[in-house]
């Protein structure tokens, strides 16, 4: 084992063999799958045992009797070879005595483009397919686009199937100045054509001769030899992500992160952010010995000369004052956003974040307009589908450390995730920040919350009524509010009607508008909590997320949320507004639980069956509950 | 690390980074020890990942009881060497039940043994995350697995509902009572491992390198009698070839093959000629068509 205390020299040869990261994409049926699968095979990489099996499984699958079907090699689950398309992203990993590639192969359709836009996201370099039978499609262009937007530089046109296309230079010629014309402004730094047929093997590993024209490498070769961008992360600006933070005992306090570019020695003046403060480097620690320096791609443990506070998340820069040493810190920036849910983009929605090795609340608070992958057409737009693309401005809850993701793909990328569901429902790309919000500071209260709730001498609490329309969820709460009064209570009603007649006056009953409407009275709550209130708000709030992101506006335990769980059926034959009338009759539209989603609690904090009891014995329930709670005797 | 060819140096610091997400986003993760070159290639970045800090975390080895006894007497040694926290967990009822993989079937020896072992035991000691060696150039369907894979809380995979991973942005996110897989080195290759383990110079179970043994001819591959447990059929005599293995497990389901390599040198210098994959000795995968794939869904591995 190479575990031991002395200094290693620094490596300062160019190492022996590199690593390339390339996807292959374009349209469905151009032949990606074919065409990894041909490049494995006459590189000589395909195990004998697994071209057997693959021989086996072609059978009636070619034209000629004994043939291969090299998509075979690469289409892995079992429903894309049912269907023989190529659904998810496969990894292939092959090396030569040159290069180690790490291959994504992603799925063609325009229902998958998000996981092409995945495969593209750590990926140095597009092949991008071409039937030269078809020339430039729909598809190929949107994964052009798709290429350019999460900040692919280099292209290798692949122009497949020319020995269907009879070998012809002018087809090929015509293609590239096709593809040349229409990638002008996605600013690609090379666009390599290359002729081929992957089915014949033709100028993927071997030149070919029916292609004497084409004078330039065959694909493998290029793959190869592609200058790509490994040099930049090493000459840009020091980043230094703190992925956890090293305690093993009380003298060593170490920050473990990866250094995403620029390097690091010891002695170097660096800048903590968000925070901004100062400090200098002691040493580089690894497990092999401390190091002289650390260059970009390494994973290290960095001490600092002084007893700065750093965490997980936080960056580390250099402290020069020059352009471009420091990253952007801001809480409100625009980014590019390629949505990946099924349930569309909510503007105004809190979601969570994650940037870095950071999470934190987020929230899309504009959608400035939709990007048209295929035409880079601007288009308005109020919300975004799965695999769409919008120019988007978002907020979050404190401020962060970026930078553009033209500058750094580690430090200028965020995904946006459910709070409820935990999916992953959008990729963000970061563009620049926004001033606005540079100046707003929160101002420091000299009376703390917890002074202005003793002195009424109770807790502050937020009660959530959640339930159908109908289900009685403001009969409860009155009912409540009288026995919490004549208890000499100090509390506040907050009725959905009665909102919307004032505050919300401009919010209607769209998703959005929904949402919206909740996360004002959220924060009408929270200054009424913060008042020493007990808070009883009357709202249907339908959505689960927005539920978790009202929960998470306030201190542990401050809110309870109080399912009034009154069946749908019971709910339209009370109709005490008649409204599920109307609704059913279709003259009111996004009702909810008619024609508009109702997501049930799973674990409320209180759940309340009016079937079985009347509003005041329910009431009197809600009431125990708080003293139990300790929210109504201090 | 400075010896490192570059491709290597950036799969250990990718693979460091995900060690240390873990740690950090999990209240109870493990490491699944399989005590195979996976396995300890994991374990040597676990270290390396923590340095000066110890693992944070315990190893875990699900013992089928037929493993052979070099991995059972490497797995002890290692564990006392290099002063780890190691559970070792068997499924008694399974035992009881006189599971084995010879009258009971691969199939189901593995199932019992195995899957519904590394269940019983996430289950029971509340594990979060479970850290394994799996690589993606194994298989196919494991070429689409996550390196974060999220389990229900019955440990089932869904491999049509995975969530897309951009970047290295790992949406570490879960509900109560689900659970993660997560494959830190899902982007190494075999090779990688074995170049990985010579410049480290990390010692692996002496069954990967070629020695005399016992073996008899079945199904096409070699099987060891690494006890008197192996009931022979009629007219079957083991007789002694120079072998080694590609892959260990359980010792009637793991073929070796027959080879000269002493040294991890000589094997990566067989590799490199050799013309068959890594699980072609693996007698469970071949069980049915696109076996590991359901196997995967059922919380196998």
């Amino acid at each position: 084992m190479s575990a031991g205390t002395g200094h290693n020299p620094a490596s300062t040869s160019t190492p022996s063999r590199g690593l390339l990261r390339f996807l292959t994409c374009g349209s469905v049926d151009d032949g990606k799958s074919t065409l990894i699968g041909r490049l494995l095979h006459d590189a000589g990489l395909v195990p004998d045992d697994q071209l057997a099996q693959v021989l086996r499984d072609s059978r009636g699958r070619t034209d000629e009797e004994g043939g291969i079907d090299f998509s075979l090699l690469v289409d892995g689950l079992e429903a894309e070879r049912e269907q023989g398309i190529t659904i998810d992203v496969a990894h292939r990993f092959f090396a030569t005595d040159r290069r180690s590639f790490i291959v994504a192969d992603a799925p063609g359709h325009e229902q998958y483009t998000r996981n092409m836009a995945t495969a593209a996201s750590t990926a140095a370099l597009a092949v991008l397919l071409v039937d030269a039978r078809k020339g430039l499609l729909t598809q190929t262009r949107r994964h052009a686009v798709v290429c350019s937007l999460m900040g692919i530089r280099h292209v290798v046109l692949a122009i497949n199937k020319m020995d269907l296309a009879g070998c012809e230079e002018a087809v090929f010629t015509a293609i590239a100045q096709d593809f040349a014309d229409f990638a002008a402004p996605l600013g690609f730094a090379t666009v390599t054509a290359i002729p081929l047929s992957a089915r014949r093997g033709d100028n993927v590993v071997h030149r070919s001769a029916a292609m004497d024209w084409y004078r330039g490498p065959a694909l493998l070769e290029h793959l190869e030899t592609a200058a790509v961008e490994d040099g930049d992360a090493l000459a840009g600006p020091l980043r230094f992500l703190v992925e956890w933070v090293n305690r093993p005992n009380a003298d060593f306090r170490g920050l473990s992160g990866t250094l995403l570019s620029g390097r690091l020695a010891p002695g170097d003046a660096v800048t903590v952010w968000p925070s901004g403060r100062r400090a200098r480097v002691a040493r580089v620690v690894t497990f092999d010995g401390d190091r002289p320096l650390a260059r970009a791609g390494d994973a290290v443990t960095v001490t600092l000369e002084e007893a700065v506070d750093a965490a997980r998340g936080d960056l580390l820069a250099g402290a020069e004052d020059d352009a471009g040493a420091s990253p952007e810190v801001a809480d409100q920036f625009a980014a590019h956003l390629l949505w990946m849910a099924e349930e569309p983009l909510i503007p105004g929605r809190s979601y969570l974040m994650r940037v870095g090795a950071r999470w934190m609340p987020a929230t899309v608070t504009a959608l400035r307009h939709a990007v048209n992958v295929e035409t880079l057409e601007h288009t308005a737009a109020a919300t975004l589908v799965m695999n769409a693309v919008g120019l988007c401005n978002l907020s979050t809850a404190a401020p962060i450390a970026f930078d553009a993701y033209a500058a750094n793909r580690h430090t200028g990328s965020f995904i946006l995730v459910d709070r409820f569901s935990n999916r992953t429902v959008g990729a963000g790309m970061i563009l620049h920040p926004l001033r606005r919000a540079a100046n707003l500071h929160r101002q420091e209260l000299a009376v703390s919350a917890a002074e202005r709730a003793a002195a009424k001498g109770q807790r502050p609490a937020v009660l959530w009524f959640t339930g159908l329309s109908g289900a009685g969820k403001s009969t409860v709460a009155n009912r409540l509010e009288r026995q919490l009064h004549a208890l000499g209570h100090h509390t506040m009603m907050l009725d959905g009607d009665n909102v919307r007649l004032g505050l919300n006056r401009d919010l209607g009953f769209t998703d959005a508008d929904r949402v919206e409407n909740i996360r004002r009275v959220g924060e009408v709550a929270k200054l009424m909590a913060e008042a020493g209130l007990i808070v009883l708000c009357a709202f249907i709030a339908p959505f689960r997320a927005e539920r978790e992101a009202l929960r998470a506006l306030f201190p542990e335990g401050q809110f309870l949320e109080v399912f009034v769980d009154t069946p749908l059926e019971e709910c339209v034959r009370r109709d005490p507004k008649g409204l599920y009338a109307k609704a059913q009759a279709g003259s009111l539209r996004n009702f909810t639980g008619v024609d508009s989603p109702y997501e049930r609690p799973e674990t409320p904090d209180l759940r309340l069956d009016t079937t079985t009891e009347d509003a005041d014995a329910l009431a009197a329930r809600v009431v125990e509950d708080l003293r139990a709670r300790g929210v109504l005797g201090i | 690390m400075p010896n490192l060819p570059d491709d290597l140096r950036l799969l250990e610091a990718e693979s460091i980074a995900i060690l240390r997400e873990v740690a950090a986003a999990f209240a109870r993760p493990v490491l699944l020890y399989s005590i195979g070159k996976d396995s300890g290639v994991l374990l040597h970045l676990a270290r390396k990942a923590f340095h000066p800090g110890r693992v944070p975390f315990p190893l875990l080895h699900v013992d089928t009881g037929w493993k052979f006894r070099d991995m059972i007497a490497f797995r002890n040694e290692t564990a006392r060497r290099l002063e780890l926290d190691l559970i070792v967990h068997m499924n008694r009822e399974g035992v009881a039940r006189g599971i084995d993989p010879i009258r009971s079937g691969s199939a189901v020896h593995t199932r019992v043994m195995k899957t519904e072992a590394l269940r019983q035991a996430l289950d029971q000691h509340g594990f979060d995350a479970a850290i394994g060696g799996a690589r993606r150039d194994e298989e196919k369907s494991r070429a689409k697995e996550r390196v974060f894979s999220v389990r229900t809380a019955s440990h089932s995979w869904d491999p049509r509902d995975q969530r897309p991973e951009p970047w290295r942005l790992w949406n570490t996110r879960i509900r109560p009572g689900e659970s993660v897989r997560v494959f830190p080195l899902s982007n190494w290759t075999e090779m990688d491992v074995w170049r990985y383990v010579a410049a480290e110079g990390l010692p692996v179970v002496p069954l990967y390198f070629a020695a005399e043994r016992p073996v008899v001819h079945r199904a096409g591959t070699l099987i060891m009698v690494d006890d008197d447990r192996l009931p022979l059929n009629p007219g079957e005599t083991p007789e002694m070839r120079r072998v080694r293995f590609r892959t260990l497990g359980c010792y009637p389901l793991s073929g070796a093959i027959e080879s000269s390599a002493e040294t991890v040198e000589d094997i990566i210098a067989e590799m490199r000629a050799s013309r068959t994959s890594e699980r072609q000795g693996r007698l469970i995968d071949g069980d049915e068509p696109a076996s590991m794939e359901r196997k995967k869904r059922e919380g196998y591995f």
